[in-house]
């Protein structure tokens, strides 16, 4: 069991190692951060400064090498732009972020599971069109234009809610809907498959063959087994919450993680956006245990396997 | 027959879709009776029970007749069923590992049972599951009772499942294809536990197999299906000493000998008709080597023929028994 | 017998299997030091239970796999390696037939065509003659004209064995190797093709190992019959003779386990207890001990070798509690 996690572990870190260096070399390949930061007009001298101050002038290995070496001292540099550090200007948007794709995570468990049982237990039923029809369109519409339209009706029309910015939380309920509702069409519809697959399997006709009542048949025994396969979605939307948010945060001019990430990329600002991605790859990583953790603990097959193999 | 009915289909009849596959079923079943039900797939021998206690999906319907006892089955409420099923009649089936619940421990399977039908709780639960255990033979039963039904073989995982049937303590005991997923000589073993257990509990069985060797070593009356019909019923002995139909015939004579001289088999010829295109008259007649313009006019219907005996075919009785079956 | 069109001398095959994602290695010896000869046109039987390792032979008999101990010749020549030319052109000498014929056939191509391709595969004939050959073929395995046409999916299990087997037959092999064909058809389809499968032997000289856990199919079809248990051979014979009068207890617990119609007065069925052992952890001395009614301490120490024995005809069985022949004992003194 200790062997088992030791290596996912191990792999997880691999993971984010992985994500920094390819990051690292896609932000030095994509352009010049100092004539970025320094504007196209700043004297050339201006701008050997500044890739003198920020080492920008070592050979690219030597960057990387340092730049490595920093974050495994838990140093993740600072801001190109202001000078303060990177690590402290993500995190205070963290809560900002997180104020959104919480509730929106609530919406997406709290609507889809329910929404994709019920199907599921009325297949071919109009209730079960309705909710496929509305899934479809959920998971097809991209969330900008959703946000958009959001925004056109009860913003733009009828004047109910606020089109935009973090004043209060009134202005949070559009960009939950919005995140919340995509999430949930996607969960509705694998809830929905994974519930009917095993609806279909033949140890559901010994439950009601010994007497089980319906009820307690999908209760008892169509569920646990059904929450497997959707605990990994479940799990992909928890590695979604800080990073999750940039196309609704940018429509709703929400000032979290995910708008800080366009201003800094399109700033080139480096360590910030290093530091972003570091974030999103440890929350992803994150994740990933916690399904294996689950995965473990409703199904009994791969804890046994686990087990064996410690 | 000297046994006392205690379950009895009449004109039991099962369509999916607008496509009828089970054309009118009647067959009894009496006290600590063990009934084979034999054929090959499509014929009908497990939807009969499976419409018989409820268990067919939405979208089947089911008409005619299930009566336990004098308590109508087909069209019962079902908190009706749910105390009928496992509590008077208990199935188990083919595959048993997928039969069981893969995320659940084996004993709080069997419990399930038990608390519903027995009404027992907490310790009592445990001891009775563990006696159950013992009973089917599975060792070690206190430990194992905590297992899940992947730590267990085949052979093992139908002894958990013909546990969990007995925990209801059932009058009957439907047994579909039990067999016919275990190696031949769990098999043997398998088939033994059901008859020493029948025996002990004075338990009825219906076994449903297409294996017709296994119905000849557990069975007291056989009825042989096809394409939805009952074609014979007879005293097993009878049956596979001088069977009637030319299907059940052919049946038989399809079976290769496992001793004396070896002779060619003789084969059906064709194939099982499709229920949605049955052919007019005696479903079998298309593959019949018997077949004459009577059996194209109309189904023949099952009908006594002798004490214990029904038939469902136009021949006489007596030159259907008197042909005499050589190798081809 | 003439002359062994196959012969495969001490084969074993060894299967590292992990428990569990990162679990210890375990070796699965799946067949362990197996002999035998096939003559041309004869049939040997294989049967045997769930992992005896029946179909890990059938894949060693054609080449499939290699076999990590031992070795196959056919017609005196040791098979070439797997994928290489000269196996596939010996592959159009050896064919093979499965238990699911769907799994076997191409969904997207009508079964006239896909028997027609081991022709065009090998270059056999000329290529303006070869869909009537096919037709010839499928005609013969029983399949009317317009069911030629169809495709794999519009025909019945037992039609479309009968596609595998006339593509199998295309090439005119010399040898058949059939694992557990009829065992997914109905009794009466299984009838017919067991049936078809005793005539094109005859018809085409075919030398076959036929591999299957029903009892009563493997005699109807073999010459000779061979007992499988935990990767051994338990008990080799004529097939008539073999399950007239099984010798090994294995064999015998088989023969009696076989469910019969007509059960002769007084016969008393010898039922096993508890369930063939994990192939993983093969019991020591004879690896059928644990669950044999008539073990002594010897089964437990001493693996017993596949001896020629007095009774049947060319009977040979690894018992310690069977007495070998007369001239077994000789040369062995």
């Amino acid at each position: 069991m200790l062997r088992y996690f030791a290596i996912r572990l191990g792999r997880a870190m691999i993971t984010i190692a992985l994500v920094v260096t390819f990051a690292f070399i896609v932000l030095r390949m994509s352009g010049d951060p100092a004539q970025i930061i320094m504007g196209p007009e700043a004297p050339p001298e201006v701008i050997a400064a500044f890739r003198k101050a920020w080492g920008l002038d070592d050979p690219i290995w030597l960057q990387y090498f340092h730049y490595f070496g920093a974050i495994l001292q838990g140093e993740l540099g600072r801001s190109m732009r202001d000078g303060r550090s990177a690590i402290e200007l993500v995190t205070e948007r963290i809560p900002v972020t997180l104020a959104l794709t919480l509730p929106a995570l609530a919406i997406k468990i709290g609507l889809g599971i329910p929404a994709g049982i019920y199907a599921a237990l009325h297949r071919g039923s109009l209730a079960d069109r309705v909710v496929m029809l509305l899934s479809v369109a959920g998971f097809t519409i991209p969330s900008f234009v959703l946000g958009l339209t959001l925004v056109l009706i009860f913003a733009v029309k009828l004047g109910w809610l606020p089109s935009g910015g973090q004043d209060s939380w009134r202005h949070a309920i559009l960009p939950v809907i919005t995140l919340g509702i995509g999430g949930a069409a996607v969960l509705a519809r694998f809830t929905r498959s994974a519930m009917l697959e095993v609806l279909g399997q033949p140890f559901i006709r010994t439950a009601s063959a010994k007497g089980v009542p319906w009820r307690d048949v999908i209760v008892g025994h169509a569920l646990p087994n059904a929450a497997i396969p959707t605990v990994t979605i479940v799990g992909f939307m928890i590695g979604t919450l800080i990073a999750g948010a940039v196309v609704v945060e940018s429509v709703f001019s929400w000032p979290g993680v995910g708008r800080l990430l366009v201003v800094a990329v399109a700033n080139r600002d480096l360590a910030v956006v290093q530091c972003i991605l570091l974030l999103v790859a440890a929350t992803m990583v994150t994740s990933n245990l916690i399904v294996d953790f689950l995965y473990g603990f409703l199904d009994p097959r791969l804890r046994q396997n686990a087990g064996k193999a410690s | 027959m000297a046994t006392t009915t205690q379950l009895s289909l009449s004109g039991l009849t099962v369509s999916f879709d607008g496509v009828t596959v089970l054309h009118g079923i009647d067959l009894a079943i009496g006290k600590g009776e063990a009934l084979g039900l034999v054929g090959e797939s499509g014929s009908g021998k497990s939807v009969t029970w499976l419409a018989a206690l409820g268990l067919l999906p939405g979208k089947a319907r089911v008409s005619g007749s299930a009566r336990l006892d004098g308590i109508e089955l087909v069209g019962a409420r079902p908190e009706t069923l749910d105390k009928v099923r496992g509590g008077r009649v208990a199935m188990i089936f083919q595959d048993p590992t997928s039969a069981l619940n893969p995320v659940l421990k084996v004993g709080t399977q069997i419990g399930e049972a038990l608390s519903l039908h027995r009404g027992l709780s907490g310790g009592a639960i445990k001891a009775e599951a563990k006696r159950l255990f013992d009973l089917v033979g599975i060792p070690d039963a206190e430990r194992r009772l905590s297992a899940y039904p992947h730590e267990f073989s085949g052979g093992q995982n139908q002894r958990v499942m013909i546990a969990m049937a007995l925990a209801g303590e059932p009058d009957i005991l439907v047994a579909d294809e039990p067999t016919t997923a275990l190696d031949v000589t769990i098999q043997a073993q398998i088939l033994d536990l059901i008859n020493a257990v029948r025996r002990e509990m004075g338990m009825a069985l219906v076994l449903i197999s297409h294996d017709l060797g296994v119905i000849a070593e557990t069975c007291d009356r056989v009825a042989v299906m096809y394409a939805g019909r009952i074609v014979e019923e007879a005293p097993a002995a009878q049956l596979f000493a001088a069977p009637r139909h030319p299907y059940a015939q052919g049946l038989l004579h399809s079976l290769p000998p496992l001793g004396g001289a070896r002779r060619k088999l003789v084969s059906i010829p064709g194939v099982v008709p499709d229920p949605r295109s049955l052919p007019k008259g005696c479903a079998f007649a298309p593959r019949c080597t018997e077949m004459s313009d009577a059996c194209l006019a109309a189904t023949p219907a099952l009908r006594s023929i002798e004490m214990g005996r029904r038939l469902a075919c136009v021949l006489e009785p007596q030159s259907a028994s008197q042909r005499q079956f050589e190798a081809a | 017998m003439s002359a062994a069109l196959l012969t495969a001398k001490d084969l074993s095959r060894t299967y590292g299997s992990r428990r569990g994602l990162f679990g210890v290695i375990t070796k699965v010896r799946a067949v362990n030091r197996v002999s035998f000869s096939i003559a041309a046109g004869e049939t040997l039987g294989i049967v045997g239970e769930s992992g005896s390792g029946k179909s890990t032979m059938g894949r060693m008999a054609l080449g499939l796999e290699p076999p990590d101990e031992g070795e196959v010749r056919f017609i005196g020549q040791p098979i070439p390696a797997s994928g290489t030319p000269a196996w596939r052109t010996q592959r159009a000498r050896m064919q093979m037939i499965y238990q699911d014929p769907l799994g076997a056939l191409d969904r997207r191509l009508p079964v006239t065509a896909q028997v027609q391709e081991p022709l065009d595969i090998h270059q056999l004939g000329d290529s303006a003659n070869r869909p009537q050959r096919a037709q010839e073929m499928l005609a013969r395995v029983g399949l009317s004209v317009e069911q030629m046409g169809r495709y794999p999916h519009e025909l019945s299990g037992g039609q479309r064995q009968r596609v595998v087997l006339a593509r199998a037959l295309m090439t005119r092999p010399d040898f058949l190797v059939c694992d557990e064909p009829v065992s997914a058809l109905d009794v009466s389809i299984q009838a017919q093709v067991v049936n078809l499968l005793v005539e094109l032997q005859a018809e085409f000289g075919l030398a076959m190992l036929f591999i299957s856990h029903d009892l009563r199919v493997v005699r109807q079809v073999s010459n000779r019959v061979a007992v499988m248990y935990l990767g051994d051979f338990v008990e080799e014979g004529d097939a008539d003779d073999l399950f007239a009068e099984p010798l090994h207890p294995y064999t015998r617990a088989l023969v009696s386990a076989a469910p019969v119609t007509q059960r002769m007065p007084g016969h008393q069925r010898l039922v096993l207890k508890g369930e063939p052992p994990n192939p993983a952890n093969r019991p020591g001395g004879c690896s059928f001990h644990p669950r044999c009614p008539f073990a002594v301490e010897r089964c437990r120490a001493e693996t017993p070798a596949l001896v020629s024995v007095d009774q049947g005809s060319g009977r040979r069985v690894a018992c310690h509690l069977i007495e070998p022949s007369a001239s077994t004992l000789r040369k062995a003194a």
